[in-house]
């Protein structure tokens, strides 16, 4: 059982307070609102130029080792990247690009690591195929398979909320094989028109396919370490409820000062709107909220992959940013009056993002339920 | 010890040293109920137990132990303090009783006070010997604190004191209180006709009487002023200023600023004790603990009880508190007191039928312990500023909103 004895300490290195300023000031620069907005109505899933400065401001290596091409810096300084641009509810692939980075860390043979992860350093984009239409959010709970004969591996089954897919070098699958988990690497010439289907998604800064796997045929040299794959769902797991919660508490944050600008301008019976208790109250406890689910998320990025302490954390970490995140959004809507109904509100887009965040990789009852398992 | 940051060796060796200490000095049940916090010490015995031992606290060098030396205290660093009140909470030792004097008179006089104040009152309060209590609220005006009205009528160098303060914790047993009182009635600002004073309370024209609690023991009580005589020397801060010495002391109560001599005012529950109890109480024949529902609430309540401990970490981390810095300084109040409450409260709930037992009923869990300081907690919802005012607070401070 976890030592709750034991004072949780949060420690938070040079290169995270450096990159937490880069960030904060390129997402404040290059993600206004209205640029945000743009991006939602864009043909082209991505802005090519901005994906470019992102990759060489290293932000894709981070937490890839030195001998790949990364900076050889943890998953904790992904966060303070991350953060920021939930706040300004920036969609890039930067998530999908680290995640698939890490799945190939974890469980890539030497081959597919030395190959894939300096061209992701450098800008190629990756992403996961890991729910199914069921969405249930036990990674390990895998109906699509993948059958040999020979040399070739032949999949079947379907894929969801495949973010990023259409831009992606590399879609990095969960199928079973011979009856157990395993994790493939389809690269973009593997998949023939028409495996990928647009999906319509609540969050509009996402760009998320269904990709179809039937009759797709891969060398076998596509699978990626048996034995570590197991291993590599649950770091997968983790690395992406930590990611979200960044992505959730900046978003908390952002949709605060949305919140509180329109309670300082607006006025009905001739007060400010912020100064009614029954808005001002609410949207201090959305504050007290964000506060908390921010000093998990540093605590979760401290101890990220230290057994059962870094695994707990993670989840409280998921479970609080989440919660966090719908509240205060919710309560925006609400709180915007008839405006709060309108498209044009910024509100809804950060409730839009909370639902999104709370539904990828488990909500806040979820990750509550996985915590009794380990702490009762 | 050095007066330099000391090294992580010697702070091991000092936290072993306080653990053994502790452990070897802390005293035995009483044979008698003891208050939970400072503000619910209704007896006598209750109150001599309470003082003897924070008596031998300070004697043992354990407390005041960042205070100056020249006035009682320990002159060090205080990493040191934290240490040892860490560990009392962590040993459950009783609490400081003290502590109106340990973490806002005090602080308040070694910020604001004159020398003689200082050499005065700083070592009694410190040795328990000298026991403090708060005058701020009165009958009809308590969150509304501005609005004071006790009279303090200037006669030559004497002031004359007129009217009651009520909830006065420890009144019974204090020998000075920090006073709120009206200087000038004919003000414009109503903030601006208000002085503070550290008063005695052993003269005549002040009486104190005893009130009875929501949990049928005494606790606070209401204090009587009829033509009470004070000498101008009790005025600490300017005669008129007395807003700002009590929004000072406010915010050394509320834990928004330090500088407290150390120790902790209460014996809260936690969680731990919380799940215990879940594996104890049963629903449908099985242990209340293995029951979904009841889990994801003692889940939320375990992350509630470690926000609080990560947001006084994250709070030493400039980077991380850039946007709103009195955040987390300012809320610690509200969101303890609160979570304090449902802890509590959920305890009940946990009970089945027995949560109708009440002290005394031998059926009664803990004795009924959880029954009490359920009631009790509300002394941190209401007590130091309610949570509906500290909820105002935030959104006009740290959020900007405007004024309700
Ligand atoms: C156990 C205990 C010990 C105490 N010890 C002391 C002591 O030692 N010395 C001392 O001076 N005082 C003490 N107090 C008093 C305490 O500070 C006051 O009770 C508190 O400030 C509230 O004032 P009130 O009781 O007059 O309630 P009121 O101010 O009358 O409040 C009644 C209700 O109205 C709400 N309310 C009031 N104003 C507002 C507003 N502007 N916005 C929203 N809601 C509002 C309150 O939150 C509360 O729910 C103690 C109280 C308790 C419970």
């Amino acid at each position: 059982m976890l030592d709750t004895n034991k004072k949780p300490t949060i420690l938070f290195s040079d290169e995270q307070e450096q990159l937490l300023e880069v960030a904060s000031n390129f997402c404040r620069d290059r993600f206004p609102m209205s640029e945000t907005r743009k991006r939602i109505a864009a043909d082209e899933d991505l802005s090519r130029p901005l994906w470019d400065e992102m990759a060489s401001l290293g932000w894709l290596g981070i937490a890839v080792p030195e001998e790949f091409g990364g900076s050889g810096l943890t998953l904790g300084e992904v966060v303070t990247v991350v953060e920021p641009m939930g706040e300004h509810l920036a969609g890039t692939p930067l998530i999908s690009t680290t995640l698939a980075a890490q799945a190939l860390l974890k469980a890539g043979t030497r081959a597919q690591k030395e190959t894939w992860l300096p061209k992701i350093c450098e800008g190629a984009i990756a992403t996961l195929a890991l729910s199914e239409p069921d969405g249930d959010w036990a990674l390990e709970r895998i109906a699509a398979s993948a059958t040999a004969s020979g040399d070739t591996l032949t999949l079947k089954g379907t894929k969801t909320f495949v973010t990023d897919a259409a831009s992606a070098d590399l879609v990095i699958a969960s199928v079973l094989f011979e009856g157990k988990p395993a994790l493939v690497l389809i690269t973009r010439d593997a998949l023939a028109a028409g495996k990928l289907t647009r999906e319509i998604v609540i969050d509009e800064t996402r760009r998320s396919y269904r990709l179809d796997l039937d009759g797709i045929t891969l060398p076998k040299s596509a699978l990626l370490d048996a034995d570590k794959t197991p291993a590599a769902l649950n770091h997968i797991d983790q690395a992406a409820c930590l990611l979200l919660s960044a992505e959730a508490c900046g978003g908390a944050n952002g949709v605060i000062n949305v919140t509180i600008d329109y309670l300082k301008t607006r006025k009905q019976f001739d007060r400010y709107i912020g100064s009614y208790q029954a808005l001002k109250h609410p949207t201090v406890d959305a504050l007290l909220a964000m506060e908390a689910a921010r000093s998990h998320l540093y605590y979760a990025a401290t101890v990220f992959g230290d057994g059962i302490e870094g695994e707990v954390a993670v989840r409280m970490a998921k479970a609080q940013s989440g919660s966090a995140l719908a509240f205060a959004s919710d309560r925006s809507i609400q709180f915007h009056g008839g405006f709060g109904f309108t498209y044009d509100c910024d509100a809804q887009l950060y409730r839009r993002r909370g639902i999104w965040c709370e539904a990828q990789f488990g909500d806040a009852t979820h990750h509550r339920a996985k915590l009794a398992e380990i702490l009762f | 010890m050095s007066d330099n940051t000391p090294s992580p060796a010697e702070l091991d060796a000092f936290r072993q040293e306080v653990a053994d200490w502790f452990t070897a000095n802390k005293p035995t049940d009483p044979g008698f109920l003891l208050p939970q916090s400072f503000m619910e010490v209704g007896t006598d015995e209750q109150f001599y137990f309470l003082r003897d031992w924070q008596k031998k606290v300070y004697e043992a060098g354990y407390l005041g132990m960042a205070w100056p030396k020249e006035y009682g205290g320990g002159g060090k660093p205080q990493v040191l303090q934290d240490i040892v009140t860490r560990e009392m909470v962590k040993q459950k030792t009783p609490f400081m009783t003290n502590t109106i004097g340990l973490n806002w008179a005090g602080p308040l006089i070694l910020n604001m006070g004159t020398e003689e104040q200082k050499k005065a009152f700083i070592p009694g309060i410190l040795s328990a010997d000298d026991i403090w209590c708060q005058g701020f609220s009165e009958p009809d005006h308590g969150s509304d604190l501005g609005n004071a009205q006790l009279k303090a009528t200037r006669d030559g160098k004497e002031f004359v004191l007129n009217g009651s303060k009520i909830w006065t914790s420890l009144g019974r047993h204090a020998k000075h209180m920090i006073l709120l009182a009206r200087t000038n009635q004919n003000t414009n600002n109503k903030y601006e006709g208000l002085s503070f004073f550290l008063i005695p309370m052993q003269i005549q024209g002040i009486e104190v009487v005893p009130i009875k609690k929501l949990t049928g023991e005494f606790g606070f009580n209401q204090t009587f002023f009829t033509d009470a005589r004070i000498d101008e020397s009790c005025l600490i801060g300017k005669e008129g200023g007395g807003w700002q010495v009590a929004m000072a002391t406010l915010a050394f109560e509320r834990g928004a600023v330090g500088g407290q001599a150390g120790g902790h005012a209460m014996n809260s529950k936690h969680v731990s004790e919380v799940v215990a109890l879940a594996r104890t109480a049963k629903r449908n024949g099985k242990p209340a603990i293995e029951d979904v529902a009841i889990r994801d609430e003692l889940v939320q309540l375990i992350i509630d009880e470690r926000s609080q401990a990560l947001n006084s970490s994250r709070a030493r981390i400039k980077p991380l508190t850039q946007e709103r810095p009195s955040s987390i300084p300012m809320s610690g109040k509200l969101i303890g007191s609160e979570y304090g409450r449902r802890l509590n409260q959920f305890a009940l709930s946990l009970q089945g039928a027995n949560a109708a037992y009440y002290v005394g009923d031998p059926l009664a869990y803990d004795g009924g312990l959880w029954q009490r300081s359920y009631f009790n907690a509300f002394s941190g919802t209401i007590g130091g500023g309610t949570s509906e005012v500290q909820h105002n607070i935030i959104g006009e401070r740290v959020l900007g909103l405007p004024k309700s």
